[in-house]
């Protein structure tokens, strides 16, 4: 059954099948065509697009990561910037109240001498005067003595004995 | 296998209208995947895209292995229809032949050498056109003596060897399968016995033959591109 003409090259009927050349170009030619306009043309516009969507999501990404970046630095700071202005707040309170302290302390100390001062003048004041009227007193006393004295007759020793008593109960 | 082919004569030149039948029948397939896997076409590619995109990206791998994709990219839709209608080509033979009359239909086209042969031819002129129009004639024609001069005639001869091996590469390979599948049918239809011999030889060889047929087609875009290749780039 096989024959050699299925033997030379398939060619069947020893013809030379010449125009099946130009319809095998012909034909790939508008396949060629058909297939870059309908097919190849659009996948590779939606290929392309979505290398140029990657590309550009992967540079917003990483303009975001720098900008996160950048962002937390700045909060980091202000944040140190905070923590050091609450500890100088703080610190100036502390001196502010010591300094207050010592003040009210000092105020307090000064009234208080002064109102001691006044105390002392005071008594002071009150002595002298008590004093003056003891004298007062003992004078008149001494001048009452003395007329008893008169009036009685006494003896020198009595007399002195009497005067002594008188101004030493006077002078207490 | 004494099956006639349906020849005409139109205008002095011959045509093999099974080859014609079959040619259009696989251009018609390979336009029909092309288009209905690249419609409603989305950034986040699903099913059929997504097909499309590995052919796409198998071909452009190629391209890549053989040039860099500056000069290879022109070249990325030729590998992409070439791959596809050689496959297309090669597994239309496969599940049957339709004989009318004693006279074959439907086969391969691919496997016939005029039709393999045309391809080829086709690939090494394209080689040579853009071979002059990226380097320039005077780095064309220099490139046939280099090395060394005395090369030029296996320069020469290797250009017509280029394009027989690789037309028949793929004719041999697609209608050697073709013949024994036929073969197998022959025996399947002499006898009852004949069925049961022929049936899992036939699935068998069937297997292969896809096997084959996807092989032969990626080699064919595979050494066209480095045919090509060899033509275009400046370091050859």
């Amino acid at each position: 059954m096989l024959l050699s003409n299925t033997f030379v090259l398939g060619a069947s009927a020893g013809v030379f099948n010449s125009g099946d050349i130009l319809f095998t170009i012909a034909m790939f030619a508008i396949l060629l065509f058909l297939v870059k306009k309908l097919a190849w043309g659009p996948l590779m516009g939606i290929m392309k697009q979505r290398e140029e969507h990657i590309a550009n999501e992967i540079e917003s990404a990483e303009q975001s990561r720098t900008e996160a970046k950048k962002l937390l630095e700045e909060q980091r700071n202000l944040l140190k910037e905070a923590r050091t202005e609450a500890q100088t707040l703080i610190e100036n309170a502390k001196k502010q109240g010591d300094l207050q302290r010592e003040e009210i302390i000092t105020l307090a100390r000064t009234e208080a001498d002064r109102m001691k001062e006044s105390a002392k003048l005071e008594i002071e004041q009150q002595k002298e005067q008590a004093v003056s009227a003891i004298r007062d007193q003992v004078a008149s006393l001494s001048v009452l003595i003395a007329s008893k004295v008169i009036e009685k007759e006494l003896s020198v020793e009595d007399q002195e004995k009497l005067i002594n008593e008188y101004i030493q109960e006077g002078g207490r | 296998m004494s099956h006639e082919s349906p020849m005409i004569k139109i205008m002095g030149l011959w045509f093999n209208l099974s080859n014609i039948l079959m040619i259009t029948v696989a251009s018609i397939i390979v336009l029909i995947i092309a288009v209905v896997c690249t419609r409603n076409l989305s950034m986040k590619p699903t099913g059929k895209q997504n097909f499309m995109e590995w052919v796409m990206d198998f071909v452009r791998n190629i391209i890549n292995s053989s040039m860099d994709w500056k000069t290879g990219g022109r070249f990325h839709v030729l590998g992409v229809t070439l791959i596809m209608f050689i496959f297309v080509s090669n597994m239309l033979g496969l599940p049957f032949a339709i004989v009318v009359d004693h006279t074959l239909w439907w086969k391969s086209p691919t496997a016939d050498p005029v039709v393999t042969l045309t391809l080829a031819a086709m690939v090494v002129a394209l080689s040579h056109y853009y071979g002059i129009k990226l380097k320039g004639a005077k780095e064309y024609g220099r490139s046939y003596f280099q090395p060394v001069g005395f090369i030029f005639p296996l320069k020469i001869i290797e250009e017509f060897s280029n394009t027989l091996t690789l037309g028949l590469r793929l004719y041999g390979n697609i209608y050697a399968g073709e013949i024994l599948l036929s073969l197998l049918a022959g025996l399947a239809t002499s006898s009852f016995i004949g069925v049961l011999a022929a049936a899992p030889l036939t699935i068998v060889w069937q297997g292969f033959s896809v096997f084959i047929g996807s092989i032969q087609a990626f080699i064919f875009t595979l050494l066209s591109m480095v045919y090509i290749s060899h033509k275009v780039s400046h370091d050859h």
